[in-house]
């Protein structure tokens, strides 16, 4: 049954309801391929117990012809999403132990939907990362390697065990954070659909938080259908998240019909960064020539505040995170070590618990919200912030979806950008700004580097426009016909 | 009020901030349950204590009692307001830090009018009312050497009522707080338990010589929790700023703590130590955007407070501005003392209430909640009074008898006989008989000595013992002896 993990999430779907399949089956086919795959370091926390017994109970319900989104489908969930009853650890040591007494709305609404859950993904701790080599639990291999260079690389991150899992057909899809391109970038590395959707669009109930303003759960999946399948299922209004928007949420399985003749896409011209690779550039123009061959037609726009865009973020999320992790203190969950005093078992266990990265973006958080400083670096950050939200106003009133590369380059070996944290976040300057103005991205797969190397494009849509996003990312889907697997994938 | 001191007289310089509990049956930002006095962390919810992927969602109902307050003050209700991140670490901090209103809190600038004992009022100043949650409690006396942490109280919604440096004396901060907390009260916001910790004061205390201007260095006295000690406080403080600038010293801008003990306030925070709060906007919640035309409406029904409610009993009652400032002071008094007043001589009614009842509760030192008589049951004495069955001075003891029996008026009057005689053949028979036996005071009278009828009414009456209707009598009498 090796080819029953390559299918996709609507070809299960339509082969479980018509009872061709079991998600019993499916679901242990994936369960043997994790066994197989274990030096990805995709899992943190497997539940295969867990997945089986999950797949017969929607196995009941299918007998009796339940039609749920995603009944018997097998994903993995980032480790961010808390999910009772399982170990939920941010791929941080600080939460040692910790077994949240409540599920995530966004995976509750996942269960609601007959989805079944084979583990909890890896990502970079706290999702501060763009290689997944920041969590505790240890970096996560890409399944993609270079042409004749067996090194490991980076899956991209910080949702680096969701896309290595979604890769490495370990599973079918699975959730992810995205807080500057932590879904988006690591679905460009390693050759899948990421999906960023609108802020405010799924709730952050029960997602451990990174950057509040920032952070948004989506879909990585291995094609734009299945994106859609499981944002329909993910997305909602959450009354327990007063930034979740009450908006019906559409069926954007039909966003994918019909066509994007007439469609205007606007290509930013801040985004020809230094530096650029060729091929990346290359990419781009392809990506031109195939929207323009489905008959839209392409704006030069302008994004004038693009550049300020990185630096107003690594004010913005770590004054944020500064505070969010402030609750993890050793006094109520988690790990504790002990001190002499108060202040030194708050020193000893914050110190032990928060990885390198974690712990400069806390002190450079704690920093530019300090008094005497506020002013100069987190309230400017809130003008410019402002700013690039209208730049994306503005470019909206030419255009009605905007494409670029989603990464300046492809996946790098793992510890290659270790040394340079400024050169590691130049990694998400195209998705980014997506963040600060609370727009939708996708990324598709659209091509392979010299390297052989996956390469992906990046549409950037209207708040809550999720659907042309779809409809524009399965027209590159269809034109890119992206078919390369992993060399370290069998079959 | 001055201190008088080696170099001359000071002027003290007072500043109130309050934290007002806000009644509400569930806290701020979460759903738990916000009653006095549960076992610890049993009115936790996961909110309160900060788990992982928790987020705060506001508590309509607590804003509504925040705008309330806010209209009661005579206020501007800002319509946009914006939660912000009050960032320190404590135990019983569980997120680390406090939302609260920094820039933009929900309501701006108002006044509140406090009555001085000498019959003058004031206008004071309040700066702002912000929104914010309370903290857990830490029990370091549970254990040789932990510290325990209940968090009932983490997440309870408090408002922080702040005044403008406008205060000049402890008596007039006692007036601020006492007003404050009768609105409080009145408006249903906050019970006003200094005691129980859901009223606390930090007072904000400078002095500056008199005739002066410019503000002092002022010390920040935390976490009062009576009018008295807040009172003693300042006063205390006062003094020692002023002892400590004449002995050629300076005042250090510091936080400091009461010592009811031993009535001295001491240093807890010097300014070196202050916190850094590094506050932001709360980027879980939204700015709090509330409807012109709700708040309109909640102003519309807001009750009516004590000013007003003094006005209305100075103009419509008749009552005198001293007796109203006494009887709108606490709100259930008020309330009692409109029961007894309803269709009944409010004048009398506020006599009884204040000197008679007043007395009994001073005496056996209970609330008005807890008296002896109900308003209903005096209201049956007064009544008596007021269709003459019994004398004023009958009714005296008639109260007397309602406190020891928890016996209605009417009951006993009936019981003892006490029922006033108007019967006018009976009152006729025992005036003949005070003439008969008096032909001397009679001739008297006849001679022009017209004072000498009171002392003929007087007789009647204790030959009646008391009970003649004194009006009759000097009716009859007047008749009789032809005066």
């Amino acid at each position: 049954m090796a080819t029953l993990i390559d299918l996709t999430i609507a070809e299960a779907r339509d082969a479980l309801r018509q009872r061709k399949l079991s998600s019993r089956e499916l679901t242990q086919a994936h369960v043997d391929a994790m066994g197989k795959a274990k030096t990805l370091n995709a899992y943190i926390t497997e539940t295969p117990d867990k997945a089986l017994a999950m797949a017969e109970a929607s196995d009941g319900r299918l007998k009796s012809g339940g039609t749920a989104a995603l009944e018997g489908i097998p994903l993995a969930i980032k480790d961010l999403f808390c999910t009772q009853g399982t170990l939920t650890t941010a791929a941080s040591h600080i939460l040692d132990g910790f077994t949240p007494p409540y599920e995530s709305t966004v995976t509750a609404n996942l269960w609601k939907a007959g989805a079944v859950m084979l583990g909890k993904a890896n990502l970079d701790e706290f999702a501060m990362g763009s290689s997944n080599t920041t969590s505790y639990y240890g970096p996560v291999h890409n399944p993609w390697r270079r042409h004749g260079d067996n090194k490991p690389l980076v899956p991209g991150g910080s949702s680096g065990g969701s896309a290595a899992a979604v890769a490495a057909r370990i599973a079918m899809g699975a959730t992810a954070t995205d807080t500057g391109g932590s879904i988006r970038q690591p679905a460009s590395f390693c050759g899948l659909v990421g999906l960023k959707p609108t802020y405010g669009r799924c709730s952050r109930w029960g997602i451990v938080a990174f950057a509040s303003s920032l952070d948004q759960a989506g879909p990585i999946t291995r094609t734009v259908r299945d994106a859609a399948i499981m944002l329909g299922a993910m997305a909602g209004h959450d009354e327990k998240d007063s930034t979740s928007v009450p908006r019906p949420v559409p069926d954007y399985e039909n966003a994918l019909i019909g066509n994007i003749k007439g469609l205007k896409f606007g290509i930013p011209k801040e985004y020809r960064v230094d530096g650029m690779p060729a091929e990346i550039e290359k990419l781009w123009q392809q990506g031109i020539a195939w929207l323009k061959d489905a008959g839209a037609e392409p704006v030069d726009i302008s994004l004038p505040h693009t550049k300020y865009a990185l630096p107003c973020y690594y004010i913005i999320a770590p004054a944020e995170a500064s505070s969010n992790l402030a609750r993890y203190d050793g006094v109520r969950f988690g790990l504790r070590v002990h001190g002499e005093s108060l202040d030194a078992m708050y020193e000893n266990t914050r110190g032990e618990g928060f990885g390198e990265e974690v712990r400069r973006r806390v002190l450079i958080g704690t920093y530019v919200l300090s008094a005497g400083y506020y002013d100069a670096y987190y309230l400017k950050a809130q003008r410019v912030r402002a700013l690039i939200a209208r730049d994306f106003t503005d470019a909206y009133k030419k255009c009605d979806v905007i494409l670029t590369p989603t990464t300046p380059s492809a996946a790098f070996a793992i510890g290659e950008k270790a040394d340079d944290p400024i050169a590691m976040y130049l990694n998400d300057v195209f998705t980014v700004p997506v963040n600060l103005a609370g727009l939708p991205g996708i990324s598709v797969p659209a091509g392979l580097s010299a390297e052989g190397l996956p390469l992906g494009l990046h549409l950037i849509g209207r708040a809550f426009d999720e659907e042309t996003l779809f409809r524009v990312a399965g027209v590159i889907e269809n034109a890119a016909k992206f078919t390369a697997k992993p060399p370290t994938v069998g079959g | 009020m001055l201190i008088e001191g080696k170099t001359g007289n000071w002027e003290i310089v007072i500043g109130l901030e309050v934290h007002a509990q806000v009644i509400s049956n569930a806290k701020l930002f979460s759903g738990a349950a916000t009653a006095f006095g549960a076992e610890p962390n049993t009115q936790v919810s996961f909110v309160d204590a900060a788990f992982p992927g928790m987020l705060p969602v506001i508590n309509r109902f607590c804003v509504e009692q925040a705008v309330k307050t806010g209209l009661g003050l005579g206020a501007q209700i800002n319509l946009v307001s914006v939660f912000d991140r009050k960032n320190y670490f404590y135990a019983d901090l569980p997120s680390g830090y406090q939302i609260s209103q920094y820039t933009r809190p929900i309501v701006g600038k108002g006044q509140l009018t406090v009555d001085l004992a000498d019959g003058t009022s004031r206008e004071i100043g309040i700066t702002r009312l912000h929104l914010e949650q309370d903290a857990g409690k830490s029990l370091h006396d549970q254990h040789a050497t932990k510290t325990y942490v209940d968090l009932n109280r983490s997440g309870v919604a408090l408002m922080e009522i702040v005044s403008e440096p406008d205060l000049r004396s402890p008596e007039e901060a006692g007036a601020y707080l006492r007003k404050l907390r009768a609105i409080l009260r009145y408006l249903g916001t906050c019970d006003g338990n200094m005691e129980e910790g859901s009223m606390r004061c930090d007072a904000n205390v400078s002095v500056r010589k008199q005739g002066t201007t410019a503000y002092g260095t002022r010390c920040e006295i935390k976490n009062v929790n009576s009018v008295r000690f807040v009172m003693q406080a300042i006063e205390y403080e006062a003094r020692r700023q002023v002892e400590v600038i004449e002995d050629g010293g300076t005042i250090d801008q510091e936080t400091r703590l009461f010592d009811t003990q031993r009535g001295v306030t001491r240093t807890m925070r010097s300014k070196e130590h202050a916190h850094d709060y590094r506050y932001f906007p709360d980027p879980d919640l939204l700015p709090l955007v509330l409807d012109g035309k709700w708040v309109d409406g909640l102003k519309a029904n807001l009750p009516e407070l004590p000013d007003a409610k003094k006005q209305r009993f100075v103009r419509d009652y008749k009552l005198t501005p001293a007796d109203a400032d006494v009887l709108v002071a606490e709100k259930n008094v008020c309330e009692y003392f409109e029961l007894v007043a309803k269709d009944r001589d409010a004048k009398l009614a506020a006599n009884w209430v204040i000197s008679e009842l007043f007395a009994v509760l001073n005496k056996q030192g209970l609330d008005i909640s807890d008296s002896p008589v109900s308003a209903s049951s005096l209201g049956g004495l007064l009544d008596l009074i007021e269709n003459a069955t019994i004398s004023g001075r009958i009714a005296k003891d008639v109260f007397a008898l309602m406190l020891e029996t928890g016996k209605e008026a009417a009951a006993i009057v009936e019981e003892k006989g006490l029922k006033q005689v108007t019967d006018i053949g009976a009152i006729e028979k025992a005036v003949d008989a005070v003439i008969a036996a008096n032909a001397d005071k009679v001739a008297q009278i006849k001679g022009g000595n017209v004072k000498l009828v009171g002392w003929f009414v007087g007789q009647v009456m204790k030959s009646t013992g008391g009970k003649a209707n004194p009006g009759i009598v000097n009716d009859i009498l007047k008749i009789k002896l032809g005066s």
